[in-house]
């Protein structure tokens, strides 16, 4: 996670147009979203939007007082730290004879998984903290990534607690 | 029984206690304003001259009563004509639904004719908004709405209903007024904390903001004040909650604020917020502002602390009970030293304001119009502004005998906003209402005339007409070396006193404080709409000034001509 790097997770009426109320207030007051994945829960009434961040104190405060303050959300918390937290990336990459074997190797070694592959380039699975698939797109570069694509991290906080406790 | 959409509408508004309504009628709105002909005995329609209008009236109406506004509009133009309305009514927290029709569900996406994604539009400038798609939804919507406009910090709601839910049939089933949701009340130890402070202060300032202008506290406020010594200040959108006559009111401080009120507030020692948000136009330069002091801040709305100004002691939740529980508890005490310097300071600000008033050549001065006003208006009287200069001579000068009394558009500040407001201000109150504005805002949105004089709503005008944009020209006579670029109207050539006329109202014009004195007390007699062209000099100052992102020091109190 980025320095001064937190990631918030909030409960929303899962409606029409809730998301939009939620990006639109990051935008109006000037937020910076790293970034934002939004799903169903185990309320159906409920979605959960898992945004991380990075700011100040300040930031953070005006942050959660101003996403309260949004009359479809209702329930908003920073993740503790230690939190769980999950990303999954597909990444394309060009092998030749060469690099094959150490591509191949790498995948391994992270646990991920080949998921297509053709006479030229694979794409990859990787699935962990959002450092992990950072680790593994820098062993890619001189490879030659063709394209990626990331999640945004889901989180939850360990042992039996929930958002509403 | 079933019945249609527009009629749930209306019927629900008739429910909510609404009795007055502003609005423009259209395509997309004809079956709502059928319902509203059906329903007239028990809904007043009063119609604007254009959407704008009828937003602003709403929030007039709502400003000097309390109530929550309604205004009307039809799809596309009609809606976004609102769109100013609705911001002026967000920035300074004012209870609004506005409802407006849209193209039926199945043309909504498809760029028809006069649709507009008018919930997108007012998402940053609404506390909430709705799109109804289901006649289902529809009934319980506008009482959210309601609910959400006036619970906790007020603002505006917008409903937009496509013309096939208005067509739709469904069961209605009259309901409640919907319950404005009781705050939560300050946590005692944060109470503690503020009266440990205030029984510490010696130089303590009471400041005053449009949270508290309207819960009527303005006699305890006075009360607390005596019990520890205090002086009062308050912000542009806190005045009229401290009626006038009492000796420990500097009035309002801030960029145009009164000298001693924001010296005082500079010098104390513990500022009591009540329902402030310090904005930029209070403060000046932040990391400048207030440096000597510890600041305790009531406001219902947990996201303006520490928004603007970090504060030492906040109490979030129903600034009445927070306030209350402060002044019972608080030691009784006195501060010779700080009255005696508060006193000095108003010294200092008599003798500034003399030289102004004395440097003046012109044949009627600011001052004098409002000397007038304040001597022969009634009591309870609405002053209404629009903005600019008159605006600040206004929030300097006027003498306010209640609260509510004061309608302005501070947060946003709306050029405009004035007849519109006047218009709602006087259908709530039936009080004697005058509409304080200049030559630039009153050009903006004069054709709501036509609405006053239709509807026999009297709104006495006085027009300050000095032929400039005296607001930006104050600027750039101070910190543009004199070039006036586009701010000179004397081209116009416009004859407010025909003007006036050619709507149904009546026109005086007054050149000398004798002329508008007579043209005044005439207007306020004749109980009709009244323009006053009231002429005064180009070159006339809005002083002091602190000068934007300044701070303090750098106050302006005179100005070479």
């Amino acid at each position: 996670m980025k320095k001064n790097g937190f990631v918030i997770a909030v409960y929303v009426d899962n409606k029409f147009g809730v998301l939009t109320r939620v990006t639109s207030m990051f935008t109006r007051r000037g937020f910076n979203i790293d970034a934002l994945t939004v799903g169903e829960t185990e309320r159906s009434e409920y979605s959960r939007i898992t945004i991380s961040l990075s700011g100040d104190g300040y930031a953070r405060e005006q942050l959660i007082n101003q996403l309260r303050k949004l009359h479809n959300v209702k329930k908003v918390d920073v993740l503790q730290d230690d939190c769980i937290k999950r990303e999954l990336m597909l990444l394309k990459v060009k092998y030749t004879t060469e690099t094959r074997a150490d591509i191949l190797a790498a995948t391994d070694v992270y646990r991920a998984k080949v998921i297509d592959y053709t006479t030229d380039e694979m794409c990859i699975e990787v699935t962990g903290d959002p450092t992990k698939i950072d680790a593994f797109i820098k062993l890619m570069i001189p490879f030659g990534i063709i394209e990626m694509c990331r999640t945004g991290i889901v989180a939850l906080e360990r042992g039996n607690t929930t958002l509403f406790d | 029984m079933k019945i249609t959409g527009a009629e749930i509408i209306i019927r629900t508004l008739i429910e909510q206690g609404v009795t007055d309504v502003f609005g423009y009628p259209g395509g997309q709105v004809i079956n709502i304003y059928d319902a509203i002909y059906k329903h007239s005995d028990k809904i007043n329609h009063i119609l604007t001259a254009h959407e704008q209008g009828a937003a602003h009236a709403a929030d007039g109406y709502s400003r000097a009563t309390g109530k929550v506004g309604v205004c009307i509009a039809t799809s596309g133009p009609g809606a976004t004509n609102l769109v100013t309305g609705i911001a002026t009514a967000m920035l300074d927290s004012i209870p609004l639904v506005a409802i407006t029709g849209n193209v039926p569900c199945s043309l909504i996406g498809k760029d028809s004719f006069q649709e507009i994604d008018i919930t997108g539009i007012t998402l940053p400038i609404t506390k909430h908004n709705y799109f109804v798609n289901k006649i289902e939804d529809l009934a319980d919507s506008i009482r959210e709405a309601f609910s959400i406009a006036k619970s906790g910090r007020p603002g505006p709601v917008l409903v937009d209903v496509p013309k096939d839910v208005q067509t739709a049939l469904y069961d209605y089933e009259e309901g409640e007024i919907a319950p404005k949701i009781p705050l939560p009340l300050g946590e005692d130890e944060k109470i503690a904390e503020a009266i440990a402070l205030v029984n510490e202060a010696k130089r303590p300032y009471i400041y005053i903001g449009g949270g508290a202008a309207g819960l009527g506290l303005g006699d305890e406020i006075v009360e607390l004040a005596n019990k520890i010594d205090a002086c009062i200040g308050c912000s542009f959108m806190g005045l009229s909650a401290i009626p006038d006559g009492c000796d420990r009111f500097l009035g309002m401080q801030g960029m145009h604020g009164h000298y001693a009120s924001s010296m005082a507030q500079n010098e104390a020692d513990l500022i009591i917020g009540i329902g402030v948000r310090f904005s930029d136009r209070a403060t000046g330069n932040v990391s400048k502002f207030a440096k000597r002091s510890k600041i305790i801040q009531l406001d219902p709305d947990f996201s303006e602390i520490n928004k603007n100004v970090k504060v030492d002691c906040c109490i979030v939740g129903d600034v009445s009970h927070s306030f209350r529980e402060i002044a019972k508890a608080c030691e009784k005490k006195s501060n010779k030293e700080w009255i005696e310097r508060v006193e000095e300071l108003k010294a200092d600000e008599a003798k500034f304001e003399k030289e102004i008033a004395d440097s003046s050549t012109a044949q009627l001065s600011p001052k004098k119009v409002f000397d007038v006003i304040n001597a022969s208006k009634p009591r309870n009287t609405v002053i209404v502004t629009d903005v600019g200069q008159h605006q600040m001579w206004t929030a300097q000068y006027v003498k306010f005998d209640s609260t509510r009394r004061f309608v302005s558009s501070g947060g946003l500040g709306t050029m405009g906003f004035g007849l519109g407001a006047a218009i709602g201000a006087r259908v709530a109150t039936g009080d004697t209402t005058v509409l304080i504005t200049g030559d630039g805002s009153f050009g903006m949105n004069l054709n709501e005339l036509a609405t006053a004089v239709s509807h026999n709503i009297p709104v006495v005008i006085v027009l300050m007409n000095n032929g400039v944009l005296g607001m930006v020209r104050q600027w750039q006579t101070l910190f543009f070396g004199g070039r006036y670029s586009n701010t000179v109207l004397g081209a116009r050539q416009t004859d407010f006193v025909k003007l006036a006329e050619a709507f149904g109202a009546l026109g005086y014009r007054a050149h000398n404080e004798a002329e508008f004195k007579d043209a005044f007390e005439k207007a306020i007699a004749s109980g009709k709409t009244v323009v006053i062209d009231t002429i005064i000099d180009k070159d006339e100052f809005v002083l002091p000034m602190l000068p934007p992102g300044g701070a303090i020091d750098d106050i302006i109190t005179k100005v070479e001509k």
